[in-house]
C-alpha cells in the first residue's frame, strides 16, 4: 500500500466559517444554559428529586460512550492489524478525545458545585466508580494523546501498535466504568445488572462508528477529497456488524429480566408501558437504530452509497440517544420498590411512576455538548495533519484493480 | 388521738411521700440522662456506640406527621422554612415523610415514617466520588456538605428515596442545620441533638411514643432490649445492608 | 541599551505603580469592633493567620468525626463578631459591613460558607 499523505484542510471556505461558526452558537448556548443554571439552581431545569438526572445526563452520557467506541477504527489498525484502516486512526483519536471532552463539559457543568472539582479530585472515594471515572477519563485524554503522537510523529511510528494496545485496554476499561455507573446500583429495579458493563461496551462500538462515519463523511465531502467506495462498504458492514452485537447485549439484558418475576413489572414498564420510554426503545432504537442501518449494512441495494451510509450512521446515532433516555430516564422514572408487591403513596411521591420534561436550558447544555466535540475535530482538522489527503480505492483498497473502477 | 399526733403523721406521710417522688424524679432523671449518654463536646463520636431508631408502625396513626413536623422546624426544611418558593413540589426537599403502605390483596393498610435507614453498608456512601456522603464512627449517615459537589450519584443508589437536592439558594436556615443549593441532604438522625445527649427531634415529637431512639450497641438500652426480645424488620432486608432503623408491625 | 533598555521600561512602569494605590490612600477594610468581650478565643495576629485553618480543617473534625468544640465553633464566633444595622438587629453576609464581608471584600477572597451557614447569632427567641 502505498503511504498516505496527510494534510491539513484549507478551512478557507465560507463553508468552514459558518460551520464554525454555528457550532460556536450551540457551545455559547450550551455555557449559557450552564451559567443560568448554575446561578440560579436547578429549579429551572426540569431535574427533581425522583428524576435527579437528565436530558444533560443523556448527551453526556451518550458522548462518552461514543467516544471510546470513536477510538475503535484506530485500534482495529492498531491492534488487530487492519492496515487498510490506518489512514483512518489519526481522525479516530481526535474524534475520542473531542467526543469525552463534549460529554465531561456537560456533565461537570451540571453539577450543583462545579467549582469544588478541584477539591474533589483531591479526597477520590476509591469505593465509587465515580471516582474510578475521574482517573480514566482523565487518563483517556493522555494516552490517546501519546497515542497521536506516536502515529503522527515519525520518529514514534513505532511504537504505535504499544500504544495502541494501552488505549484499547484502557478504553475496554473506562466503558466498563461507565457502564458500571449503572449496573452496580442496587437501588433501582432497571439497573443492578452485571451486563450493562458488556452492554455499554458493544453499544459504544456502534455510537463510535456511526459518529465517526458520519464526520468522515462530512469532511471529505465538504472539503473536497476523494472518499471512494470501498470505505464507505467497509464502514457501513462495520456498523451493521456492531450494532447487531449491540442488539445482542440489548435483547439478554430484557430477556433475563424478563425471566426473573421480581423485574417482570419494571419490563413491563418499559418495553410494554403507555408511556414514551417504550415508544424510544422500540421505535427509537431497535426500528430505526438497530433494524434499518442492519438491513443498509447488509442489503445490496443499499451499498456503497454515500447517501444511504449516511442514513444509516444517523438514525443509528438517533436510537443511541433513545436508547439512553430510555436507560437513564427511564430507570429514575420507575418508582423504587420499598414494599414490593404492595402499593405505597407518600408527600415525596413514593410508589408512582415519576414524570420528567425536560426543559430548554439542561436540553441545551446538551447540544453544547456536542458543539464543543465537533468544534475540536473541526479544529483540529484544520490546525493538523490528521485527515488523509484522500481516500480514493487506488489508494486504500488493498485488492484494487484498475479496470473495477 | 391528739391533733398533734394526727397532724405529726400528716406532716410524716407527706414527707416520705415527697421524698420518694422526688427521689423517683431524681432517678428517672438520671436513668435518661444514662440513656442518652451525653458525651463530652470535643470527644469525637466511637464506634463503641451505634444509633438506630425502632418504629412500632402499630402506635402510627395514617393522619398523624408530627415526627416530620418536628423535623421541619428543627432543621429548617419544608414548614419551617420560608425558603424553596421556587422549586416545584416534586424539587422541595423532604428528610421524613410518612408513607401509606397497601396490601393490593387484602387491602390492609399501614402507615409509617420513612427516613434515611442509616445503612451499616450505606450505597451511598460506597458511591459518592468525593467522601461527602460518609457514615461516623457511630453509625450516622449523613453529608458532608463541604465536600459534596452536588452530583446526585448518591441519590440514585439510595434504596430508599432519602437523600434531597436544593435546587435553589437558601436563606432562612436554622443555625445548627446548615443547608444550601447544590448540594445534597438527607436525614442525619438530628446528629446535633443526638451529640448533646438529646433524642432526635421526631422521636421526642411522637405522641404516641412510636418511635425509639438509643444505643444499638448498648445491650442495657431500651431498644436493645426491645429488639432482643420483640420481632422487627428491615424495609427492603434483602439488600443486606443492615439498617440502624427498625420496623415493628408493618 | 536600546535594545534592551526599551523592553525594560514598560516593567519598570509597572513596578513603579503597583504601589500607587496604597500611596494613593485606597480604602482599607474598616473591621468592626466586637460587640463584647476583650479579646477573640485566639490573638488577633493568629487568628489573621490562621483562621482559615481553623475554619477548613476543625470543620472536618466537628463534621466527619464529631468534635464539637465550643471555643472554635462558628456559632461562638457570632456572639462578639456581630455587626448591627439601623434596625438594632445583627446584619448576614450579604451585607458589605458584616464582620467577614470587610476583610473579604478588600482582599477580593470570596467564600460560599454562607451558601449554606447562618452569618448571623441564633436570636434568643428562635426567630432568625
Amino acid at each position: 500500500m502505498k503511504p498516505t499523505t496527510f494534510r491539513e484542510i484549507s478551512g478557507d471556505s465560507t463553508g468552514f466559517w459558518a460551520l464554525l461558526g454555528l457550532l460556536g452558537l450551540l457551545i455559547a448556548a450550551g455555557l449559557g444554559a450552564a451559567w443560568y443554571m448554575e446561578h440560579n439552581g436547578h429549579w429551572v431545569t426540569g431535574m427533581n428529586n425522583q428524576i435527579v438526572w437528565g436530558m444533560p445526563h443523556v448527551f453526556a452520557v451518550f458522548l462518552i460512550v461514543a467516544a471510546s467506541g470513536a477510538l475503535n477504527v484506530a485500534s482495529m489498525a492498531s491492534v488487530f492489524g487492519r492496515t487498510a484502516l490506518k489512514p483512518l486512526s489519526r481522525l479516530s483519536g481526535l474524534l475520542a478525545i473531542a467526543l469525552l471532552a463534549g460529554g465531561l463539559m456537560v456533565l461537570v457543568l451540571d453539577l450543583g458545585h462545579p467549582d469544588r472539582l478541584i477539591m474533589a479530585m483531591m479526597n477520590l472515594n476509591f469505593m465509587s466508580i465515580f471516582a474510578w471515572n475521574i482517573i480514566l477519563y482523565n487518563g483517556f485524554f493522555l494516552i490517546v494523546g501519546i497515542y497521536l503522537w506516536t502515529m503522527m510523529e515519525k520518529r514514534a511510528n513505532r511504537h504505535t501498535k504499544t500504544a495502541g494496545l494501552f488505549a484499547f485496554v484502557w478504553r475496554l476499561i473506562l466503558t466498563t466504568g461507565t457502564g458500571s455507573i449503572f449496573g452496580w446500583l442496587v437501588a433501582r429495579q432497571a439497573y443492578d445488572a452485571a451486563i450493562m458493563a458488556p452492554m455499554f461496551i458493544a453499544l459504544s462500538f456502534s455510537f463510535g462508528l456511526a459518529i465517526f462515519m458520519l464526520v468522515l463523511f462530512a469532511s471529505y465531502r465538504w472539503a473536497g477529497r476523494p472518499l471512494g467506495d470501498y470505505m464507505i462498504v467497509r464502514m457501513q458492514r462495520l456498523l451493521g456488524l456492531f450494532v447487531i452485537a449491540a442488539l445482542f447485549f440489548v435483547v439478554v439484558y430484557h430477556l433475563t429480566n424478563l425471566y426473573a418475576a421480581e423485574h417482570r413489572s419494571v419490563e413491563h414498564f418499559m418495553l410494554d408501558g403507555d408511556n414514551v420510554y417504550s415508544g424510544l426503545f422500540w421505535v427509537g432504537y431497535v426500528l430505526l437504530g438497530s433494524l434499518i442501518p442492519m438491513a443498509i449494512a447488509w442489503f445490496g441495494p443499499f451499498r456503497a452509497s454515500l447517501g444511504w451510509a449516511t442514513t444509516a450512521a444517523a438514525l443509528v446515532v438517533a436510537g443511541g440517544l433513545a436508547m439512553m433516555y430510555v436507560i437513564i430516564i427511564g430507570g429514575q422514572a420507575y418508582p423504587l420498590q420499598l414494599f414490593p408487591g404492595k402499593e405505597v403513596s407518600s408527600s415525596f411521591f413514593d410508589g408512582v411512576v415519576n414524570p420528567y420534561s425536560p426543559t430548554l436550558a439542561e436540553t441545551l447544555l446538551g447540544i453544547g455538548g456536542v458543539g464543543i466535540a465537533l468544534a475540536i475535530v473541526v479544529v483540529g482538522i484544520r490546525l493538523l495533519k490528521f485527515l488523509p489527503l484522500s481516500l480514493e480505492d487506488a489508494r486504500v483498497d488493498p485488492h484494487y484493480k484498475a479496470d473495477e473502477a | 388521738m391528739s391533733d398533734n399526733k394526727i397532724d405529726h403523721y400528716r406532716r410524716r406521710f407527706l414527707g416520705q411521700t415527697a421524698a420518694i417522688a422526688g427521689g423517683a424524679t431524681l432517678a428517672g432523671g438520671l436513668l435518661l440522662n444514662a440513656v442518652a449518654e451525653a458525651r463530652p463536646a470535643d470527644q469525637a463520636a466511637s464506634s463503641a456506640n451505634r444509633w438506630g431508631l425502632l418504629i412500632d408502625t402499630s402506635k402510627c396513626a395514617s393522619d398523624c406527621d408530627e415526627c416530620v413536623k418536628a423535623c421541619e422546624m428543627e432543621h429548617g426544611w419544608g414548614r419551617g422554612s420560608t425558603d424553596e418558593q421556587k422549586s416545584r413540589p416534586e424539587q422541595k426537599a423532604q428528610w421524613i415523610r410518612k408513607v401509606t403502605v397497601r396490601d393490593r390483596a387484602t387491602g390492609h393498610e399501614t402507615s409509617l415514617p420513612m427516613m434515611c435507614q442509616h445503612c451499616a453498608h450505606p450505597p451511598c456512601v460506597d458511591v459518592c466520588p468525593t467522601g461527602a456522603s460518609m457514615k461516623r464512627a457511630d453509625g450516622i449517615v449523613q453529608v458532608d456538605k463541604h465536600r459534596c459537589i452536588g452530583c446526585r450519584y448518591c441519590m440514585m443508589a439510595c434504596p430508599y428515596k432519602a437523600r434531597s437536592f436544593i435546587h435553589e439558594d437558601l436563606h432562612d436556615q436554622k443555625t445548627e442545620s446548615p443547608r444550601g443549593k447544590g448540594t445534597v441532604e438527607s436525614c442525619n438522625l438530628c446528629v446535633n441533638r443526638v451529640d448533646r445527649g438529646e433524642q432526635p427531634a421526631c422521636a421526642e415529637a411522637c405522641p404516641e411514643k412510636a418511635i425509639l431512639f438509643g444505643d444499638l450497641k448498648d445491650p442495657g438500652s431500651e431498644i436493645a432490649r426491645r429488639l432482643a426480645s420483640e420481632p422487627s424488620t428491615e424495609i427492603r432486608g434483602d439488600l443486606g445492608l443492615d439498617l440502624g432503623v427498625r420496623y415493628q408491625h408493618i | 541599551m536600546k535594545r534592551y533598555g526599551y523592553p525594560l521600561l514598560p516593567l519598570l512602569a509597572l513596578l513603579l505603580t503597583a504601589g500607587t494605590p496604597a500611596l494613593a490612600g485606597a480604602p482599607k477594610p474598616d473591621i468592626p469592633e466586637a460587640i463584647k468581650g476583650e479579646q477573640c478565643v485566639e490573638d488577633t495576629e493568629f487568628m489573621r493567620r490562621n483562621h482559615m485553618a481553623l475554619l477548613e480543617h476543625q470543620r472536618d473534625d466537628t463534621v466527619r468525626r464529631g468534635i464539637r468544640s465550643k471555643k472554635h465553633s462558628l456559632k461562638n464566633c457570632f456572639t462578639c463578631h456581630v455587626v448591627k444595622g439601623e434596625d438594632g438587629k445583627a446584619v448576614t453576609a450579604s451585607d458589605p459591613r458584616h464582620f467577614c464581608r470587610e476583610c473579604h471584600d478588600y482582599a477580593a477572597v470570596t467564600v460560599d460558607c454562607w451558601q449554606c451557614h447562618v452569618s448571623t447569632p441564633e436570636a434568643k427567641d428562635g426567630a432568625l
